[in-house]
């Protein structure tokens, strides 16, 4: 229950391609977690999936079944917005159990539901409740209460922590990862964050103008990334790019993670100490260097650099990343 | 603190300019309102001065409510504003759901087009009108006022409508599809609420001057049974002789029940609901 194949699919708005043909397979029960940048396709791509909009070409196939012209009440899935998207004029009960009294199901079993998903979110006191009258969180976990109610075949987020603050988000996403343990429903979600994404994915898709870059475990594309794009995007800091050739290295670029580079005197790589932040469990050294421009290194625990100081970097070998000049990557 | 910005020179200032205000604005109901109240010589003699006891004299009431079916004026303005105002307000929300919600071939052109009868009156086609109605048998209904204040008021209203209806957040009428409400559902039960606002803002625009509209009664409905009262009031006043008493009377009386409907929608107008719907 709960599987998802595209083929080929595209979407044109006019004359721009917002969707230049997608294929991607999500297994059951699977957690997976489409990322790129703003205007990469992604939300797009998920509004296509809940059926919001059509796709201009290509299939969309649900446990095998063809959807493309089934309606999205019709499609047994549930979406949770960035903006909560609550009724206003519902009371928190009533939000949860719309979409089963929409389906005609029995008073007494919307209720039965509704009082399940409610107690899965601790929601049980706010039941009577107006989203006006609920917090920030407390309304995103309502928004999550209404899909879980309808038990769905598959669940949509669409970056459903971007209006929380910091704490708040990493409770929520603890609680969505919970979730979808408990329930074992394939969900699909949509970020710009590539933290989320990194530590809920069991798929991660990384798109970039309407066109999927990478499609795998989150370690895979962070050890073992295709491209450039995609060895820049995941992985925070940003992995580091050096000119192969001042390195003597192969092809036209060198990926180094900040963490697989040192300070070591001597090193091949020299530079001057730009910035330094100390997050006590790490810290992060940005040295400026010719001709390979500002470098991070992430150094664990604690460390005394001075700015401005003259220092020697040094990368490890067997964890660099070679890249050709279009930023395709050399095996 | 001592430069607060709420300082008293300032609120003082500010007061004075909006009672100023007021005082403009109400000055001509005002003067209506309590010469209505006076004996004729009294109303020739000192227009300004208040309905003391030696003037008071309620012959423009018994005028009015003795001459002509004044109660029956009343229900016919009544009916013709409540019931346009009703189609004005559900075909114009409509229309903008519409052009604010879909993708369609033309949609900009047929907004434009819907938002023309703004700037072109009404009153230029009255000649056309009246021969559609002579040619339908409506002439001398309310039905026939009715249809031509609807046509009116629309074009107002699908543009005011229209940009609020941006405003309402998409995730929200998703939430709705996804939910399975039909387009109808999520139009009535969550966008009209959102836009209840702009919907009042509308209604006044709308309403007030169909209440005191002359030309169409006037031309389209003259009969005595379906008069209204601007119409009817018209009775007092002569070539040669006007009552003025019972003029004022009936203007005084006019005004009232237009004012218990702009109450209603002003209140409406302040109260937002948005709250806690989306962030």
């Amino acid at each position: 229950m709960g599987a998802l194949d595209l083929k080929s699919v595209t979407k044109s708005f006019g004359t721009t391609e917002v969707i230049k043909g997608v294929n991607l397979e999500v297994a059951e029960g699977e957690f997976c977690v489409f990322v790129g940048p703003s205007g990469c396709g992604k939300s797009t791509l998920l509004r296509i999936i809940a059926g919001l909009e059509d796709a201009s070409g290509g299939d969309i196939l649900l446990d095998g079944k063809r959807v493309n012209d089934v309606a999205p009440a019709k499609r047994e899935l549930a979406m949770v917005f960035q903006s909560y998207a609550l009724y206003p004029h519902l009371t928190v009960r009533d939000n949860m159990g719309l979409a089963l009294k929409q389906a005609g199901v029995a008073k007494a079993e919307i209720l039965k539901a509704t009082d399940k998903a409610a107690g899965m979110l601790s929601l049980e006191r706010l039941l009577d409740r107006r989203p006006a009258e609920l917090s920030g969180g407390q309304r995103q976990r309502v928004a999550i209460g209404r899909a879980i109610v309808r038990t769905p075949k598959l669940f949509l987020f669409d970056e459903p922590l971007s209006n929380l603050d910091a704490a708040l988000r990493v409770a929520t996403r603890i609680e969505i990862a919970r979730l979808h343990r408990d329930l074992g429903a394939t969900m699909i979600y949509v970020t710009h964050d590539q933290v989320e994404a990194m530590t809920l994915a069991d798929k991660i898709v990384v798109l970039r103008d309407g066109r999927v870059e990478q499609v795998g475990s989150p370690m895979r594309l962070y050890n073992d990334p295709d491209n450039t794009f995609v060895a820049g995007f995941i992985g925070s800091p940003q992995m580091n790019f050096l000119k192969s050739a001042a390195l003597g290295q192969m092809g036209e670029t060198t990926g180094i993670r900040p963490e697989h580079l040192n300070i070591r005197h001597g090193g091949p790589i020299s530079g001057t100490i730009s910035h330094v932040e100390k997050l006590g469990g790490e810290t992060l050294v940005y040295v400026r260097t010719e001709p390979h421009g500002l470098l991070t290194v992430r150094l664990f625990g604690e460390h005394d650099y001075g700015v401005d100081s003259t220092v020697q970097l040094d990368i490890e070998p067997s964890r660099a990343f070679h890249f050709d000049a279009d930023g395709k990557r050399l095996r | 603190m001592a430069k607060s910005r709420s300082s008293t020179g300032r609120t003082f200032a500010a007061h004075a300019i909006l009672i100023t205000w007021t005082v403009i604005a109400l000055f001509p109901v005002f003067v209506t309102v309590i010469n209505s109240f006076k004996s004729r010589r009294a109303i020739f003699a000192d227009p300004l001065a208040l309905p003391w006891p030696e003037h008071f004299d309620l012959v423009g009431y018994t005028t009015v409510l003795k001459q002509g079916d004044f109660f029956g004026y009343f229900q016919n303005s009544m009916i013709v504003t409540v019931v346009s105002l009703f189609f004005v307000l559900l075909f114009g929300a409509m229309a903008a759901f519409a052009l604010s919600e879909y993708r369609f071939k033309g949609n900009t052109l047929l907004g434009l087009y819907l938002a023309l009868g703004i700037m072109i009156p009404i009153r230029l086609g009255t000649v056309a009108i009246l021969q559609i109605m002579v040619a339908g048998g409506l002439v001398n209904t309310l039905t026939a006022l009715i249809l031509v204040y609807t046509a009116q008021g629309l074009p107002l209203a699908v543009f005011i409508l229209s940009e609020f209806m941006k405003t309402v957040s998409d995730d929200l009428k998703n939430a709705g599809r996804i939910d399975g409400l039909s387009e109808y559902a999520i139009f009535f039960t969550l966008v009209l609420p959102l836009v209840r606002p702009a919907m009042a803002t509308v209604a006044v625009f709308t309403m007030i001057p169909i209440w005191n509209d002359l030309w169409f009664p006037l031309i389209l409905a003259p009969a005595e049974e379906v008069k209204t009262i601007t119409l009817g009031s018209q009775i007092f006043i002569g070539q040669f002789v006007t009552n003025w008493n019972a003029v004022l009377a009936a203007l005084s009386l006019a005004i009232l029940p237009v004012l218990v409907l702009y109450l209603i929608f002003s209140r409406q107008l302040i109260r937002g609901i948005t709250a806690g719907a989306v962030k």
